[in-house]
């Protein structure tokens, strides 16, 4: 039957070429817009560590005097100041927990055909590299007893390596930041998480930091913060603040593999506020947050307001295709209604003409579908030529594909319904003896 | 025209009737507040910079040791300033469209943190940078040569400064500006002069009414004013004079870093700051036309199917004495009502889509004359939209009426 019903379909689409272009164009329109803004919003949205983002923590407290606290509703600092960050860190109450902040370093390449030039830089304690599951192409990670011994090394990432060693195997080679030698001990191999979670001060997307140095060895050579930063009190200015400073400016980031350890570290750090306030730091009640990768996103609103206005401007003009829709479909099943009288009256249930208009229904939504997608291909592709920072992360996976077919789909048959339940209610006789 | 018997025959055709009416209230509401956010996004690119842009290019170097600044911005002036085709070379912490470097909230009264008036941009600048800016002074004074003071942190402790328009008439309105004070935490500032137009580095990031809420202030080169180079020439050398700064830094200054990114001409800068703003605003536009293109499209299909319908009835009419233009009236004065009834849906929907934007972004209100235009619109397309089909229904022969089918 359902054979039959879709070629009765395409018979009856075939009749009126215009109307079914009609429809076929409007809900190929408003896929195409809608699924190339979901698209966009679904690649920003994305995890960008699945499987490990669940158990890495983004530990906050509250350092700050009392100075407009308005308790439960007072966020807590976004990052640590350098002294908590240390203690944290010290305590050692996660299964891994790694220090970081970012920067910018100068490099002077040896190779005299390059210009000295600058590269965003991280520096981080040791545990930045098993905790993120970083992969690398050569080498290794740095470990806790280099950074202990503030030991000069450094990892680079592959672009970098490209660009200085053409490619090559580089460990153990030398490099330059900022009139300073390193040694470097691994280079990094395609790891680009996007949005760039761990640091949000600088771009959420197509962040690529290119130098990874030790935190401990950063700040005795004296390199540059760069990055959010929020002093209070009498804060001291500044790129790089003091190390007492009262400024947060690192983040603090903790993995901890069971939800039982979550509520224990959690716990840890209402106690360490609680330590930290009797001992004078501290001058509010215990303040903390300890979100995930995906609740830490989803907290600082990384989707750009435009991407989500885009969204809503696109499933707006579908909501208006598909009324459309629903009035064309209405146009046209109504005009057969003789056609359909003559089903009644030779025994077809009106469940059995229902099926077969929803099926027509459907064929347009399928027709509209492919075209929707080809739409949505274009669309992406002009997205990718945008100067914004996430142009270049728009492509359409098989995840949005296949939702591609099921909303066109889904709203070609919603649209159908009522046209097709109006088209069933004829009265067989009255459609034969007009005819 | 006799609408009672128009409505009649809408009550017979309920559904097809509530269809037109809701694609049309649906649009009516996203036009509304598609044009809104249309005109809001164009009024702040058309922002007046104040400064003379195509005569402009700034020059961002770094890496050299905080300590060294007065001795590189020495040799920097001194080299940019040999560049044939530069005007001056001057200091200038940030311009119009490039990084922001000294946004602060101030205040009337020292350390008052409570009563914030906003938060301005900071430009400091160093002698000859007034000039080369080409910023009109309105009232006040121009900054004489011991107007400029040492920057002790990022600001000076105290300093005579310029500010806008725009500016003086949010801290002190109605009062003149001239000689009033205000207050960074501790450091203190007073009004020597306004001038005209003056945007802060990054206008986009402020409401409508604050992209030029920039302080110019007079420094001491050196400290947190160096590395920066504002370059002047005339607007057809610009672009050849920023090259050859950008080339010469390597011999000017072997120790620092040319920072490729913020070292272009004001008008490239501008471009490129508005640049996601303007597809924002052709995507807009795109997607206005295309519903109304679909709209439009909806109602001539639904029309032709009432007039395929109601031919013999048309043919009665036109036995018994209508003329054409009584059917083409019907016609237009039956897509009337129905858009009149969309119309009002959509000024309804229209604000309730207005209250959800303005609950995620940074919006005010509809304001109401949207409301009349986009009706105004909508009535428009409804008639384009209808004489297609509404002519040939005009030309349905009276002679129909006699026929079967």
């Amino acid at each position: 039957m359902f054979g039959y019903y879709i070629d009765l379909a395409t018979r009856s689409l075939r009749r009126n070429k215009a109307l079914t272009a009609l429809m076929v164009l409007a809900i190929a329109l408003g896929i195409g817009a809608s699924m190339t803004t979901l698209t966009v919003l679904h690649v920003l949205s994305g995890d960008p560590l699945p499987g490990r983002s669940g158990t890495l923590y983004y530990p906050q407290i509250d350092p700050r005097d009392g100075q407009g606290y308005l308790p439960g509703k007072t966020e807590p600092m976004d990052q640590v100041t350098w002294i908590d960050g240390m203690n944290l860190l010290q305590a050692k109450r996660a299964d891994r927990q790694a220090l970081m902040t970012g920067g910018t370093v100068a490099i002077q390449p040896d190779n005299s055909t390059l210009d000295p030039f600058y590269e965003d830089a991280r520096y981080t304690t040791a545990d930045f590299f098993p905790m993120f599951g970083v992969p690398f192409r050569y080498g290794h990670a740095w470990n806790a007893a280099d950074d202990e011994a503030h030991a000069r090394v450094a990892v680079i990432d592959g672009p970098l390596n490209d660009k200085l060693f053409g490619g090559g195997d580089s460990t153990g080679r030398t490099l330059r930041l900022s009139g300073v030698a390193f040694r470097i001990v691994g280079v990094v191999g395609d790891w680009n998480p996007n949005p760039h979670f761990y640091d949000l001060n600088r771009k959420s997307y197509g962040e690529d930091e290119g130098v990874y140095v030790p935190l401990s060895t950063s700040q005795d050579v004296g390199m540059n913060h760069d990055g959010g930063m929020d002093c209070w009190g009498n804060g001291g200015g500044g790129n790089t603040p003091a190390h007492n400073a009262p400024c947060v400016w690192l983040q603090f980031w903790v993995q901890l593999d069971s939800p039982a350890r979550a509520a224990a570290y959690r716990q840890f750090l209402v106690s360490y506020s609680e330590q930290q306030k009797a001992l004078g730091r501290f001058q509010r009640p215990p303040n903390v947050r300890l979100r995930n990768v995906m609740q830490w996103l989803d907290y600082n609103q990384v989707v750009p307001d435009d991407v989500r206005l885009q969204t809503g401007l696109a499933f707006g003009f579908l909501l208006v295709c598909l009324v459309n829709m629903v009035g064309l479909m209405l146009a046209k099943f109504m005009r057969r209604a003789g056609e359909l009288g003559v089903r009644r009256a030779l025994g077809a249930s009106k469940k059995a003409l229902f099926a077969q208009l929803l099926v027509e229904s459907g064929v347009v939504g399928l027709v509209g579908g492919v075209g929707g997608l080809l739409l949505a291909l274009a669309g992406l592709w002009l997205v990718r030529r945008q100067p914004a920072s996430y142009a270049a992360l728009a492509n359409i996976d098989p995840e949005m594909l296949f939702a591609t077919f099921v909303l066109a789909l889904g709203a070609s048959l919603l649209a159908g319904l009522l046209p097709a339940w109006r088209a069933c209610q004829v009265t067989p006789a009255l459609q034969l003896k007009s005819n | 025209m006799q609408i009672k018997p128009i409505l009649a025959a809408l009550r017979r055709h309920r559904l097809a009737t509530l269809l037109i009416a809701v694609e049309i209230a649906l649009a009516c509401a996203v036009l509304c507040n598609a044009c809104f956010l249309v005109a809001r996004r164009w009024t702040m690119i058309q922002i007046n910079s104040g400064v003379d842009e195509s005569s402009l290019a700034v020059l961002t170097v770094n890496g050299f040791d905080p300590k060294l600044s007065a001795d590189v911005n020495a040799r920097m002036l001194t080299g940019l300033r040999a560049i044939p085709g530069v005007q001056s070379a001057t200091l200038i912490s940030e311009v119009p469209f490039g990084p922001q470097t000294g946004a602060a909230g101030v205040t009337h009264e020292p350390g008052d943190f409570k009563n914030l008036i906003g938060v301005v941009d900071f430009v400091l600048a160093g002698p000859g940078t007034f000039k080369a800016l080409g910023l009109k002074l309105v009232e006040g004074r121009l900054p004489q040569p011991d107007d400029y003071r040492p920057a002790t942190s990022f600001l000076p402790d105290y300093a005579q400064v310029l500010v806008t328009r725009q500016w003086a008439e949010h801290a002190w309105p109605g009062e003149n500006p001239l000689g009033k004070s205000f207050w960074c935490d501790k450091m203190h500032f007073r009004v020597m002069g306004v001038v005209d137009h003056y945007a802060r580095a990054q206008p986009g990031q402020y409401d409508l009414g604050q992209g030029e809420w920039t302080v110019f202030t007079p420094v001491v080169p050196g400290g947190s004013l160096s590395g920066t180079y504002l370059l002047r020439a005339r607007p057809q050398d610009v672009q050849r004079v920023l090259q050859a700064a950008r080339a010469a830094v390597q011999k000017i200054a072997p120790d620092v870093v040319l920072d490729q990114d913020n070292s272009k001409t004001l008008n490239d800068l501008r471009a490129n700051y508005f640049k996601s703003d303007r597809i924002m605003i052709g995507l807009l536009l795109g997607v206005v036309v295309l519903m109304l293109g679909v709209t439009a499209l909806g109602i001539v299909g639904l029309t032709s199917f009432w007039v395929a319908q109601r031919r013999k009835q048309i043919g009665i009419r036109r036995a018994i004495g209508a003329t054409r233009g009584d059917i083409l009236r019907y016609f237009q004065t039956e897509n009337f009502l129905i858009v009149t009834f969309g119309i009002a849906l959509g000024m309804l929907l229209a604000f309730g889509l207005n209250a959800v934007l303005m609950r995620f972004y940074e919006l005010p209100h509809l304001p109401l004359p949207y409301l009349p235009v986009g009706a105004l619109a909508l009535w428009g397309l409804g008639q384009l939209a209808v004489l297609g089909p509404a002519l040939r229904a005009a030309a349905v022969p009276p002679v129909v009426a006699t026929r079967s089918v």
